[in-house]
């Protein structure tokens, strides 16, 4: 009984190989790999010049499964929630091997962490209230995201705009969380369960902003509750949160809309949170008035609420 | 198989069985029973997954139908669940599959339907997945090289637990140990609804030189005939409600 010690191809094709679908014939030329995650690896890659991003698996059950969630996901209309879907397909590789892939948009972003560093705390406001929002599209439509974490969230670049990514735990509420990443998981902490239901993503939400300040995060220890406050407390930048940070840590909101709102009010009362915006202007701010719009309409509804509840 | 229950024997183990039957041999049993067969294989941290004495960590799986994972002790809790669920996909598709050819012929599966068939099939299989009774056995090698591995085992079950109570199907389970004090298997925890019961009696010791994993194997599928009292008792989380802004 010889035991194979390889790795499987999926992981290692080539740039420049050409990805031929066996049942829609289209075809796809490999640029460069972009990731890997629990079931397949991500590739760029060009079909008719056109960017696209195609994710290879062998286990064609698992991606068959991130398939249906995307399809489901495309049906709810507004909000972009995860990457367009354009095609499902297999590959005969040429060691005869049969590997399933999907082709879907190609996402060029910037991890929020580096974002973050790079423009500003300031940024952690309106990127909250832009994940709580998809977040509720999401939830309304009968889903939860499931593995949320820093890795699974990209900046779309101009305007800055929260994208979610890798839909491998997206599960249907009431049924059990399907993928999770340990730091960001409830059941881990013992101070929940994995059950798919809004406040298992909320407090995913929480657990992102903290990974952002403690980048090499931190292990279980004693009460989790106590420790998670006691990060949240020791940043600046976040402490304005922690009261909402708290309840979302304990699953008290039921619905994301019910957090943004806790945020929207935080965010008009503690102008530190949100005024530094108008100081720093990058780029962007130059080139698109939209988003200065867009943030301006933050703004105002935050004030707004806060005018509501004085 | 009856309908609508899973069976698996999870076994934890770091290879180098060395007593009785060949385990490759009983696995193929177990699965003509019904009943599959996860494995995973604990390293070492200076091992590589070539290490011999784990080889057959995959050929028992595979023989008893199942998934196999070798891990680190660090990486152990997400592993074991990880495992579980892959194994009962595995298990649902299998009689898909069966289905499938009774209507497309011989040697047609998932494989050979279109994406898009492929996708209406995987939702079936992911329902009856989150639905169907599961009754899983743990069986844990507890001989003498396990000794500091058990501490991780047990939080790694801990953790197995929560996971499985959020689905909608009832789960039961059972524990056993290898090697016995007096037979080859000793058990930790009969058959329940609840994986935290085996708290007060998780083996802190290990218990000796051999590893008897075949003859382990073969006493455990025993033990699924003698799970018809459990009834599931399952608990709904309650989530406490304290206001604090």
């Amino acid at each position: 009984m010889a035991r194979k010690v390889k790795k499987s191809s999926y992981n290692t094709i080539q740039s420049g190989t050409h990805i031929r679908g066996k049942w829609h014939d289209h075809r796809y030329i490999v640029k460069k790999r972009l990731g890997e995650g629990a079931i397949g690896s991500v590739y760029l890659c060009s079909m008719n010049g056109r960017n696209v991003a195609l994710k290879i698996s062998e286990k064609n059950t698992s991606i068959t499964i991130e398939v249906n969630v995307l399809k489901a996901l495309q049906k709810v209309q507004g909000n972009k929630l995860g990457p367009s879907l354009y095609d499902v397909d297999d590959w005969v590789a040429q060691d005869g091997k049969t590997y399933s892939y999907y082709v879907m948009e190609y996402i060029q972003g910037m991890g929020m962490h580096s974002f973050i560093r790079r423009y500003g705390n300031q940024w952690v406001g309106p990127f909250l209230l832009q994940l709580l929002n998809d977040l509720e599209a999401l939830h309304q439509a009968g889903w939860v995201f499931g593995d949320l974490k820093l890795d699974n969230v990209l900046i779309d670049i101009k305007p800055p705009r929260v994208r979610l990514v890798d839909v491998g735990g997206t599960t249907q509420v009431g049924r059990s969380i399907k993928e999770y990443t340990e730091f960001y998981d409830r059941g881990y902490w013992e101070l929940g369960s994995r059950k798919a239901e809004p406040s298992y993503d909320l407090f995913a939400v929480v657990m992102i902003f903290i990974h952002v300040f403690y980048p090499n995060r931190f292990e279980k220890r004693g009460d989790s509750f106590a420790l998670l406050n006691r990060k949240i407390a020791a940043i600046p930048s976040l402490k304005p949160y922690r009261a909402c940070f708290y309840k979302a840590l304990k699953g008290v909101y039921q619905k994301s809309a019910d957090m943004r709102e806790d945020i929207i009010y935080i965010m008009a009362n503690h102008p530190s949170s949100s005024r530094s915006i108008q100081q720093k202007l990058p780029f962007w701010r130059r080139t698109t008035p939209l988003e200065c719009i867009s943030i301006g309409m933050i703004t105002l509804s935050a004030y707004g609420v806060a005018w509501l509840f004085t | 198989m009856e309908k609508g229950t899973i069976r698996q024997i999870l076994l934890i183990t770091d290879g180098n069985s060395n007593r009785g039957q060949d385990p490759v041999t009983v696995a193929a049993l177990a699965r003509e029973q019904g009943i599959t067969i996860n494995v995973i294989g604990i390293m070492e941290n200076n091992d590589s997954e070539a290490s011999s004495g784990l080889i057959e960590v995959e050929d028992i799986a595979q023989s008893g139908g199942g998934v196999s994972q070798l891990v680190y002790p660090a990486s152990l809790s997400q592993t074991v669940q990880m495992v579980t669920k892959q194994g009962m996909t595995q298990t649902i598709q299998g009689f898909v599959n069966k289905e499938l050819e009774a209507i497309l012929g011989k040697n047609e599966s998932i494989e050979s339907v279109d994406p898009k068939k492929r996708g209406e099939i995987m939702e079936v299989v992911e329902d009856m997945g989150e639905t169907c009774k599961l009754e899983v056995l743990v069986l844990i090698d507890t001989s003498a090289s396990m000794y500091h591995k058990l501490s991780t085992v047990k939080e790694a079950l801990i953790d197995l637990s929560i996971s499985l109570q959020a689905r909608i199907g009832d789960n039961v389970f059972s524990m056993y140990q290898f090697p016995g004090k007096r037979s080859d298997i000793e058990p930790i925890m009969k058959w329940s609804p609840n994986l935290d019961e085996m708290y007060q009696t998780f083996p802190k010791l290990a218990s000796g030189g051999i590893t008897p994993t075949g003859p382990a194997l073969q006493e455990a599928m025993y033990q699924f005939g003698k799970n018809h009292v459990v009834r599931s008792l399952r608990r709904s989380g309650t989530q406490s409600e304290e206001e604090f802004l």
